[in-house]
Formats: C-alpha cells, structure tokens, sequence
C-alpha cells in the first residue's frame, strides 16, 4: 500500500448528506485516496485514524487508471461495477481501468466483503475520488494553457480546451499529483446524466476468465511452492491422538510430513503424491465435540429450544402455526479452500481469496507466535472462487502458514472437495415456529416467529462494517444485534414480534449468503401463503393488504405483471411468489414448478428488484440469478446430514446443487427504480426465491413444505 | 519412472510421472498449465473438462500413460492467437461469474459444438449436466451456447 499523505489539504465532496476528504498521495503518477470524514455526519465507521482511508485510485502516465480496494473479487462483479463508477466520473474509457485488490491493512477502514455492502459502501468514496482526480486533471491542464479551468472540458480520458488543444490524462497526470487545490469543482456529476453507470455492461474480467488466464492462489507461480494437502478426522473437528508417517515420507516426491491442530500435512512435489502420500499415513484420531450428535438429536435440540408460546393479544379469536426446519448447509465454493504461503523466521507471505483478510492477517499472525506484530504477516488477496461467506475464515492460510515454517519451503496447500464439504464451516440447521393471531372476521391481529438456531460465528470484521451501514457504533457485534438488525417483517400484521434463540451446537459455523433471511424470512413467506389459504384468499391480494413498504408493493406488482399471476397452466404446474426487502433494496419472486413428475421441475423464473441506482444492470441480474440456484438448489436437493459428528456429504455426487438439466431455461429479471440510493444485491436474490418455489409447491401438491430440502438423498 | 509423449495443445511434450497419475496433476504441477481446474478430482464437477482427440474428458481421472501419442488440448490451447467463437459467446453473453467452473464449461461446450451445430435445450442439458456451476450461470451458459453454434452455423441473427 502506498502511503498517505495525512490528509491536512483534503479536498472534502459531498455526496448523499455525507463529506468524503480526498487527498493526492505522494507518487510519481496521480494518486488520490479518500475517505468518510465521519466528523461530519453521524453516519460514520468506528475507527477513523487520520492515515485510514476507504480506496485510492491512481492516474498512470499512459493513461491508465488503476482503483486500489479493500474488497476481493468472488464472482460478484464488483470488479467490474468499480471499474464502471471511475471511467464515469474520470471521463475515461472502461478499458483504460483496471481494478486491484489491496493487500491486508489496518489503514484500510473496512476491508471485508460480504453482507451485501461492497457497492453500498463504496460508491461513495468511488465517486469522490474519481471527481477530485478529475478536477485536478483539468487543473493542471488550465495551468499548463494557461486558460481558466472553468473553461475546459473531458472525454474519453483527455481534457480540451476550446481552440482544440487536448492533453491526454497521462500526460497531465504527474502535473495533476502536484495540484492541491482543484480550480473546478470537484463534485461527481449528477446521477441523471450518467452515460456509462446504468448500462448492462460485461465483465472487464470475462477475457481472462474465458482464455483460462484468471489466477486464483493454486495457478499463481510462486517459486519452489510444494504441493501439500491435509489428511483430516472423520469427524468434524476431531483431533489427531498419533500418527506414523514413515510409509508416506518414504514415497516419491513426499517432501515432509507436519502434525496440525487440524490434521496431518503432507508436502510434496506435485499435488498427485502428496494425495497418494496422504492415503499412507496412519492416524489414529479423537473424536471431535459433535461426534455425539446426529440430524435427529440436533433437530431435538433445537426443538427443545424453543420453548412455550406467548399469549396471544387480546381479541385472538383463532391462532394458525407452523414449523419450519432447515438443515446445515455447506458453501461448497467451485474453488475449494487454498493458499499459498511462504514464511521465513521473521516474515510470512500469503497468498488467499480471502473475505477478511485483515483477520486472515491477524489469525496468521497469532498462529506463527507474533500476535504483537501483525504486520510481520502480509496477505496478498487474489480472486476467489466463490465465496457465499465461507472465505470470511482462513483455516488453509493458518495451515500453510505453519507447514512453510516448519518445512523451511514455501508451500501451496490444496483442500480437496471433501474437506471442504466436511471439515469446513456450515450455514447452521434451524428450527421455526410461526403463530399467526387471527380475529373474528380474519383479520390479522398479530405475528410471532421464533427461530431456534445454533450460534453464528461471524466474522472479526464484520462489527466495523455493520457500525458503519447502520450508522450508530455497536458495543459488539453478536447474532443477536444482527439478527435484530437484519430481520424485519415487511406486513403491517399488528403486533409482530420476532426472536432468536440461539443454541450451542458444536459443528462449525459461518454466515451463508444472506445469513438469517435464508431460514427467517422464507419461513414468514411460506407462512404469510399458508394463511393466505387459511382465510381462502388470495396470495398476492393479502400481500398486497399489508405490505408496508412502497417498493415492495412495486416490485411484487411487477412479478404479477410480467409473471402472469394466476393464468391459466397445465394441470400439475403452479405459481409462487415471495417478497423480501433488505440492505436498503427490495425483491420479489415468482416461481413456476411443475409437480406432475417424479421430482419437482421448476419451469418459469421472474424476478423484480429495486436496487435503487443500477449501476451494472447485467451484473446485477447475474447476481439474482446465480442466487436463485442457490436458493432452488437447497431447497429442493442439495443439504447435510450429519452422522455422529461427521457429514455425510462429500461432493457435488451427493450434495445435489442444480445442474443445468434442472435449471429454467430463462430467470427473467425486471429492474424497478424508486431512487439513486445504492442497494446490496449479492444475498438479494436467495430468501425470495426458496419461498416461492416453497409457495408454488405448496400450492401444486396442497401440502405446505415444511423440511428442507424437499427431496432426501436418493430419493 | 516412465516418460509420456503426448501433443498438449499443438506441441509436443514429455513428462516422467508414474504411468497412473491423474493427468490434471500432470498438467498442472509439473507443466505449469492451470487453464483446468481441480473442483472434486473424482470426475463429478467439470472444472478439469479438457478435450481428448477433440472430445470433453476428465483429466482428474484420466491417467497420463492413457494419453501417450495423443491429443490434449486445455483451455489455454482453444482459440489459438485468437477466441474459439464459444469463448466469444461467454464474453458477449457475460456468462463468468467466479469463473472457475468456466474453462470445463467451455470446453464441453465446443466438445457438443463439435457434434451438433444446433443442440436443441434437450441436448444441452444432456451434454452441459455433469459441469457443475456453483455460482449458478446455467441460464446464460445456455443462451451462448446457442448464439456460438448461430454463429457458427454461419447464421446473421449471431452477430
Ligand atoms: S476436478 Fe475433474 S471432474 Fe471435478
Ligand atoms: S462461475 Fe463460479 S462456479 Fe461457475
């Protein structure tokens, strides 16, 4: 990371009621960094040390322009949405910026991605350092024409003066870094005149991707890096008692064998003997803390958590209930857990997709016994596979950081897909139960939902970054207040209570692409369909009764619309809808499924979002649809099982994730815009989709599904 | 240990490697090639597809003494100087997500080209079925599938 200047001639933007300083950093090249001036608003992040800052992008002097960021590209396109944002402010062309991601800092502000906030988050400071590059860039070409800056213009990445001189942006761009003080405004221009930001526009990756060029941390060439995979226990987080491993260290290529917490390391000179290697070791192994426990004594367990019922207010003349479970779920990313690490007596050097690689940092750092000097540890972050949150944690990069040291070589250190899907990090398994007050004539006097749910383990990051989305600083960042903050019923339905109880249940555990909306509110739609039906109406009228959000009420008239709620099908095909509002956007869902056949077919997807401003359109759509596979996927076929402390699934044969044979042939999405804000879309897509298919199922076989996924193994 | 002849995309090789080496490893450990992705290493998830002789295999189950005196081509050796008009259809349809999965996507969907100038739905889903994409892109992968063989059938609806 360069270093800032203290920010003591910061330029400050205002953007959205909030102040942004952006300054010019030291460098040969132009080079502005920004960040939130929280003392202006209320709407600040915790920490806000004067060399913090939020990104810098930086003018080359051939034009290129390259944004810096504390966030990872998984496949979510921000890469792309980033890249987009700065060619508009700058006036350049998109094929002139390219995105990087920032290695671990403490500078940097917040340096997690998930919870949807990426865009949300950082559109701001984008714009803002995007405008100020820009104001200087015309500043120094005023200065060198010796013409009122006022005067001059951009496009496609020069600036032009009215008697047709023209100077290219890399040209002006060492003239611009010595520019303190902008002679034009450096405000980003109004929404409304945006020209690139809005438009569908492809991936600046989708080259690389397509050629087989994009690296992830095992294509990186890092010299000498060994090969080594982890032999693991059969059960989750079981531990090594002894193990011999003379057979494997005589077979070829084995380069050395290290004892983890986790399991034995086998380091060797391609990834085919370390696995072969792996198979000839003997272990004998302890049971980890779950192995007590299979599904039924979970799901007993968090029955057992829920507890009584609460009265009911007063008037209640009938009370409707449902219960809901859903299993454990693992993230299965298509990369697996990996990374490269080379460490040496006094420095490590990792390479990771991490989510959190501040705290990949700090985990490193504590395992290699310099918990006092983080800084000992650099974590260069590299595309992701995907992450749907389990690359918040970093177990590959404690691993490979202690196989290095003690191999005295660098290491690239591989988790095979049934590590993954066994040893790793689960969306918990969830109990619900859902009362629904009802008075005389069918009103709707009130709504409880309880939900029974093992502990969340969330992320050391995350307490910054939800301080700075709600705007208020949080003591700590517990499920709780998470739960609280993230779980609203969006339906004027009286007294609306809802609550976790959380439950200790030693299996591992991590945030999944929307974290509580995956269980909590497809529980509500399901059930909002099932008194629907109670009281003989209408689905989508009795949305439409309560919902208490105006863009709500859009987004599911537009699904009616372009969906054709209610048209006449085909004996064995039914219709579902859903509706969810979070991170400062609103969906809603309806599903088509054909039930007539031996496993449910969905046929027909239709989705309408507002995100507020659109800045990808064709990105965003991506997002909805990959997240509505996600959502058919484990609510029809794909979930755990969990067999005495061990899972039972070991690979995408028996965790059945849609394939294309089960997938629509079209997921049509509708854009609806009701303001500029920026809204998350990332986790958007999932609630909705899982309970219209649950809805539509429900209607075409009369039965309300009540546990997931729908289809068991084998079945 | 025994040494392998083969043609990896357009040139000659030789490895020395034990004759049942899962040929993925081959590729990518000892000749550098990561175009090809390990996502299972059992033959279940299509990130490894490559073609042999031109058709989709699993390199993550095909031993390297299985491949002497043969043609292997990976993702790195489709277009040549240029794109494969598949890799062209995945830019315009803006398939990738994460992209990993999408090499083996890619490289089943010439392998079905190859074949079938028009696949129907039915035949995509029979040949594309056994790639798994995590990050949920089939609708897309399917629409560039058609607009590749539109083009390559030579058809103006694909420009
Ligand atoms: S890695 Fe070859 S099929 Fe999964
Ligand atoms: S694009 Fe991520 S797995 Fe297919």
């Amino acid at each position: 990371m360069a270093d800032p200047l203290k920010p003591d001639t910061a330029v400050p933007v205002v953007i959205d009621r909030r102040r942004f300083l952006t300054w010019v950093v030291a460098s040969p090249a132009l080079m502005v960094a920004v960040r939130l001036d929280s003392s202006f608003a209320q709407t600040g992040p915790a920490e806000t040390e004067p060399a913090s800052f939020n990104l810098y992008i930086s003018i080359q002097a051939d034009g290129r322009v390259v944004a810096t960021l504390p966030r990872t590209e998984i496949g979510q396109g921000i890469t792309t949405a980033v890249a987009m944002l700065v060619a508009e402010e700058l006036d350049t062309l998109l094929d002139s910026v390219e995105v990087r991601t920032a290695d671990a800092d403490p500078r940097w502000l917040i340096q997690l991605t998930g919870l949807s906030s990426t865009m949300r988050y950082l559109a701001g400071p984008v714009r803002a350092a995007a405008a100020s590059a820009r104001a200087r860039l015309v500043t120094a070409a005023a200065h060198r024409w010796q013409l009122l800056a006022s005067r001059l213009t951009t496009s496609r990445g020069e600036v032009l003066a009215p008697d047709g001189r023209r100077a290219s942006y890399g040209e002006l761009a060492r003239d611009a870094a010595s520019v303190l003080l902008p002679e034009v405004s450096p405000l980003p221009k109004d929404v409304a005149s945006y020209t690139l930001v809005g438009q569908p526009t492809g991936r600046i990756d989708a080259r690389d991707i397509v050629t087989g060029k994009a690296r992830y941390a095992l294509d990186l060439s890092i010299p000498g890096a060994l090969p080594t995979v982890v032999a693991r226990p059969p059960t989750l987080r079981g531990s090594v008692v002894s193990h011999d491993a003379s057979a494997a260290l005589a077979m070829p290529g084995v380069v050395g064998v290290v004892s983890l917490l986790t399991g034995v390391a086998v380091s060797a000179q391609s990834f085919a003997q370390a696995l072969a290697a792996r198979d000839a070791l003997r272990i004998t192994w302890a049971p980890g803390p779950a192995s007590h426990l299979s599904d039924a004594d979970i799901e007993a367990r968090l029955r057992d958590g829920m507890g009584s019922r609460p009265l009911p207010p007063l008037f209640t003349a009938r009370t409707l209930e449902a219960r809901f479970d859903f299993p454990y779920l693992a993230h299965a990313p298509m990369e697996t857990q990996s990374c490269v690490a080379r460490v040496t007596s006094d420095h490590a050097e990792l390479w990771l997709g991490a989510q959190d690689p501040k705290f990949a940092q700090r985990e490193v750092a504590e395992a290699l016994g310099w918990a006092l000097t983080p800084q000992r540890v650099t974590v260069h972050t590299t595309r992701a596979g995907g992450g749907f949150g389990r690359r918040f944690f970093n177990e590959p990069a404690v691993e490979a950081a202690l196989v290095s040291r003690a191999l005295g070589r660098p290491v690239k250190l591989m988790w095979t897909r049934n590590d993954d899907m066994r040893q790793g990090r689960y969306r918990p398994a969830s109990h619900h139960r859902l009362l629904a007050y009802l008075g005389s004539g069918g009103s709707i006097l009130g709504w409880h939902h309880r939900s029974v749910i093992p502990t969340v383990e969330f992320p050391h990051g995350f307490g910054d970054l939800l301080t700075s989305l709600v705007g208020t600083v949080l003591p700590g960042v517990t499920s709780q207040t998470f739960f609280a903050l993230s779980q609203k019923v969006p339906y004027r339905f009286g007294l609306v209570t809802q609550q976790l109880r959380e439950v200790p249940i030693p299996i591992p555990t991590a945030s999944f692409r929307s974290v509580y909306s995956s269980q909590v509110t497809v529980a509500n739609e399901l059930f909002v369909d099932q008194v629907a039906r109670e009281l003989g109406r209408d689905a989508v009228e009795l949305r439409r009764a309560h919902l208490s959000s105006k863009r709500l009420e859009a987004v599911l008239d537009t699904v009616v619309r372009e969906g054709q709620w209610g048209r006449a099908l085909p004996s064995g095909v039914a219709q579902g809808v859903a509706v969810h509002e979070e991170w400062d956007s609103a969906i809603a869902h309806l599903v088509e499924v054909d039930v007539s056949g031996a496993e449910p077919k969905v046929l027909r997807v239709v989705i309408a979002a507002d995100v507020g401003l659109p800045i990808n359109p064709r990105g965003i759509e991506a997002q909805l649809q990959g997240a509505t596979i996600d959502a058919l996927s484990t609510t029809l076929s794909a979930g755990l099982h969990i067999d005495a402390g061990a899972v039972r699934e070991g690979s995408f044969a028996d965790y059945r994730w849609l394939r294309m044979k089960h997938t629509p042939a079209t997921i049509d999405v509708h854009l609806v815009r009701s303001d500029d804000r920026v809204g998350g879309v990332g986790e958007l897509g999932y609630p909705t989709a899982a309970a219209a298919l649950g809805n539509a199922l429900a209607r075409g076989t009369g039965t309300l599904p009540t546990r997931f996924p729908i289809l068991e193994a084998g079945a | 240990m025994p040494v392998h002849h083969f043609t990896l995309n357009g040139d000659t090789v030789s490895v020395e490697a034990p004759e049942d080496t899962p040929l993925l490893w081959v590729l990518r450990d000892a000749l550098g090639v990561t175009g090809l992705k390990y996502g299972c290493g059992v033959g279940v998830c299509g990130a490894c597809t490559s073609h042999l002789e031109g058709n989709a295999f699993r390199p993550c189950i095909q031993p390297v003494g299985g491949v002497a005196g043969r043609q292997v081509t990976t993702i790195e050796g489709l277009g040549g100087e240029g794109l494969h008009p598949v890799q062209q259809a995945w830019i315009d349809e803006d398939v990738a997500q994460c992209g990993f999965c999408q090499p083996g996507q890619i490289m089943a969907a010439v392998a079905l080209l190859r074949h079938n100038l028009d696949p129907s739905d039915a035949d995509i889903d029979a040949a594309m079925s056994d790639n798994v994409c995590r990050c949920g892109t089939y609708v897309r992968i399917r629409a560039a599938i058609k607009l590749a063989a539109r083009r390559l059938r030579g058809e103006a609806s694909g420009t």
